[in-house]
């Protein structure tokens, strides 16, 4: 009786559970193949947008007339933007892939930049010209290799969930053709010597200059922590630890970390080894009430600034985040500010400590530096500004261009509506160069009932 | 001479006129505290300074708190107007000035800006006409950050029947905006704070600021997508991404840790990648030439 009893509980038992199980898997499945079409979506629009970039190159380099040019390049430029996103969308980060993206930011960059040229004034010449016949040829390499993989997916109905587990578990099948195809398109593009994609490529990253600027002689570990102490307030029970950059490192460098077992107070920093100029530090501990305000905040940090050995700085920007003030100074000569050379300090709101520097950007593009003179007037850089802008204030400024280059221009800071603006009028040409909405505070998005 | 009897009169009819609120402010109307108000700053100061802005016309935007361009050129346009040292700073000087010439009715100010109402506070309208949502308010008033001192009306006439009244009490109020970096969104640091708290959760805050620092780098870097949500979201990038620990609620010190990197502090020295030298799976991730070791993780180029 009490068996047959328990027999019954548990085939019901089993039988539940086979058919949760059963439920379970089907979720899975689904949801497998959910991730697995968008995959495929990614992979295959990308092989789609390397056809027709192939395709749109193929054509421009037949057109003459500013008329279809621009146009034509223009396209180029959305398509490369268009693949550059599919790309990102493929689970192939752990895979060594970067080349074939920076490729494409490459030629996009390159589309771009003579698309918005005035090309009736300034034709093509005859390099850019013959940079695009390579990267017609490159894009018909990688589209080659992109229809051969796309080929051997459909054929043999690969699925990239597959290549995603591989990658996850560490051990790639030695037959993965996904995974070995993106290895021969990414052999492909390394391939392609930069030199030969022409001097208008401008890589987007911002120029490693590895602080070539700087001179001085190399300081030692125990000279570092010295630095590091002036900098940061500590007294003798901080514990201390140093160590040298890495091997992959563009330039060399200290890491000094400091923490003080009694206040829980943390800091870092890194200095430079030439000379021994602090790079960056941050120190960090709970900061209480607000007290000081902006204003005072403001003044402690120039003090600091010129304690620690900087000169000619001038306040740009200054903001307020909760107790902390972070402020961006950058070097203004005879009322001319250079803003490539920027040092932010951020100061702590409760009793003026300060918790941090940056003077990467500074370090990098600090020199002594002849400024031209410039070729027109305050009055005509001002003619070229749009009429609509209500100028509020102007000044000379050296900024940097799209190009990455410093250009001595006239800036004019000024509103639309309740908008602000900031614009740069190049002094030499009058074109303008930059212009920059600054921005207004957001407002917070709370549940309002 | 004369001219002080003015301003003792003037100042005498305004304590008049503020007496009434005095008796749920005791406070009084000269709530500035003795700091100097600088642009970028937020707090209770600048909402009086707005305030004391609007009303005189200067100001037309929202009254939130926070110090920026356009507080700024009303400030700089008041003390042009009345004939100060133009530097945008409100000191003692202008403060007084400013006191002087304008109303605050504090109980007003905070009671709508605690109940997240849109609202102005322009001198010489009937002030239950200013408090209700009022879509067209900064529209025609644009141009007129150059007027003279008469208030512009015209904005709070627009303005919707009142709603209901309000509740005696006046608690003080936190502004309603935020200073964000230019080019991040409050979101766009929540985001980041999000995916920094799922990557580094018991890491030192430095090692907070470097898993913010390579989302940047990547999405300045051309072999990367070019959004902060491209970069965090691209497969296989993040293990928290991947694992969800991505949802968890970030906690303070990430958010801080995110506004620092944005800010400009990278202690990486502009790392692309990082791994657990303790958990990586990939042989790949070792390959890369290492920058430097912060916590747990290794930095790579």
């Amino acid at each position: 009786m009490i068996r047959g009893i328990l027999i019954g509980v548990l085939a019901v038992g089993v039988a539940g559970t086979a058919y949760w199980g059963y439920q379970e898997h089907q979720e899975k499945n689904a949801i497998l193949l959910n991730a697995e079409n968008n995959y495929q979506r990614a992979f295959h629009d990308l092989s789609y947008q390397m056809d027709l970039l192939h395709d749109k190159i193929g054509t421009t380099l037949a057109m003459n007339s500013r008329h279809s040019l621009s146009p034509s390049l223009t396209e180029v430029w959305r398509i490369t933007s268009e693949a550059h996103s599919d790309v990102g969308q493929l689970p192939l980060t752990l895979l060594p892939f970067n080349k074939t993206e920076e490729f494409l930011a490459n030629i996009g960059n390159f589309s771009y930049r003579t698309a918005v040229r005035d090309l009736d004034k300034e034709p093509l010449s005859d390099k850019e010209y013959e940079n695009l016949k390579v990267l017609y040829k490159q894009s018909g390499d990688i589209q080659n290799e992109l229809r051969n993989v796309q080929h051997m997916v459909l054929k043999n109905n690969l699925r990239w969930m597959d290549v995603e587990l591989a990658l996850a578990s560490g051990k790639e099948q030695t037959d993965n053709t996904i995974i070995d195809g993106f290895k021969t398109v990414e052999k492909t593009v390394t391939g392609f010597d930069e030199t030969n994609q022409g001097p208008t490529t401008v890589n987007f990253q911002k120029k490693d200059e590895n602080y070539k600027k700087i001179q001085g002689k190399t300081i030692s570990r125990k000279e570092a922590v010295t630095i590091a102490k002036k900098y940061m307030n500590f007294d003798g029970n901080a514990k201390v630890k140093v160590t040298e950059n890495g091997k992959g490192s563009d330039y060399g460098f200290y890491s000094v970390s400091m923490k003080n077992p009694d206040s829980g107070q943390e800091a870092s920093m890194d200095i430079t080894k030439k000379a021994g100029h602090p790079i960056w530090f941050i120190n960090n501990r709970d900061i209480k009430k607000q007290i000081l305000s902006l204003n005072d905040a403001t003044n402690k940090a120039q003090n600091f600034l010129k304690e620690t050995g900087f000169k000619d700085l001038e306040l740009f920007e200054s903001t307020q985040y909760d107790n902390i003030g972070v402020f961006n100074f950058v070097t203004s000569i005879n009322g001319i500010r250079i803003y490539p050379e920027s040092v932010k300090v951020k100061v702590a709101l409760d009793n003026g400590d300060i918790m941090g520097e940056s003077a990467e950007d500074y370090l990098k593009s600090f020199q002594t530096r002849k400024i031209d003179k410039p070729a027109i007037s305050l009055q005509q850089a001002r003619s070229k500004v749009n009429p609509k802008l209500k100028v509020m204030e102007d000044r000379q400024a050296v900024i940097l261009n799209d190009l990455n280059e410093e250009v001595t221009c006239y800036e004019f800071l000024g509103t639309i509506g309740n908008d602000t603006y900031r614009i740069f009028i190049n002094a030499k040409d009058g074109k303008e160069e930059k212009v920059e909405k600054l921005k207004n505070a957001e407002a917070i998005y709370e549940d309002v009932l | 001479m004369h001219m002080k009897n003015i301003l003792i009169k003037s100042f005498v009819l305004i304590s008049v006129f503020i007496m009434p609120l005095s008796l749920v402010n005791p406070d009084g109307a000269y709530a500035f505290s003795r700091q100097v108000i600088q642009k970028g700053a937020v707090g209770e100061d600048v909402i009086e300074l707005q305030a004391r802005l609007q009303y005189l016309g200067f100001y037309n935007g929202q009254i939130d708190g926070v110090f920026g361009w356009s507080t700024y050129w009303a400030l700089r346009n008041f003390q042009y107007e009345f004939g100060l040292p133009i530097d945008g700073l409100a000191g003692t000087t202008t403060k007084n000035k400013l006191a002087k010439a304008s109303k605050y009715n504090e109980y007003f100010v905070k009671t709508n800006l605690n109940k997240g109402r849109k609202f102005t506070h322009y001198g010489g309208v009937d002030q239950s006409k200013q408090e209700a949502p009022s879509k067209k308010a900064p529209a025609n008033n644009t141009q007129t950050n150059n007027a003279a001192p008469k208030a512009t009306p015209k904005a709070a006439t627009k303005a919707a029947p009142k709603k209901g009244a309000a509740t005696p009490k006046a608690a003080p109020k936190k502004p309603t905006a935020a200073n964000t970096p230019n080019g991040f969104s409050q979101n766009d640091i929540r985001l980041m704070a999000n995916a920094v708290h799922g990557e580094s959760r018991g890491e030192p805050y430095i090692g907070q600021v470097a898993v913010a620092s390579v989302i940047l780098n990547r999405v300045n870097s051309a072999n990367f997508p070019n959004t902060v949500s491209g970069v965090i979201f691209e497969p296989g990038a993040f293990t928290a991404v991947a694992d969800g620990q991505i949802w968890l609620t970030p906690n303070e010190s990430s958010k801080k840790a995110v506004i620092d990197a944005i800010n400009g502090w990278d202690p990486t020295g502009e790392a692309l990648y990082y791994f657990n030298p303790a958990t990586a799976t990939s042989g790949w991730i070792w390959g890369r030439p290492q920058i430097k070791r912060i916590g747990k993780h290794i930095f790579c180029k």
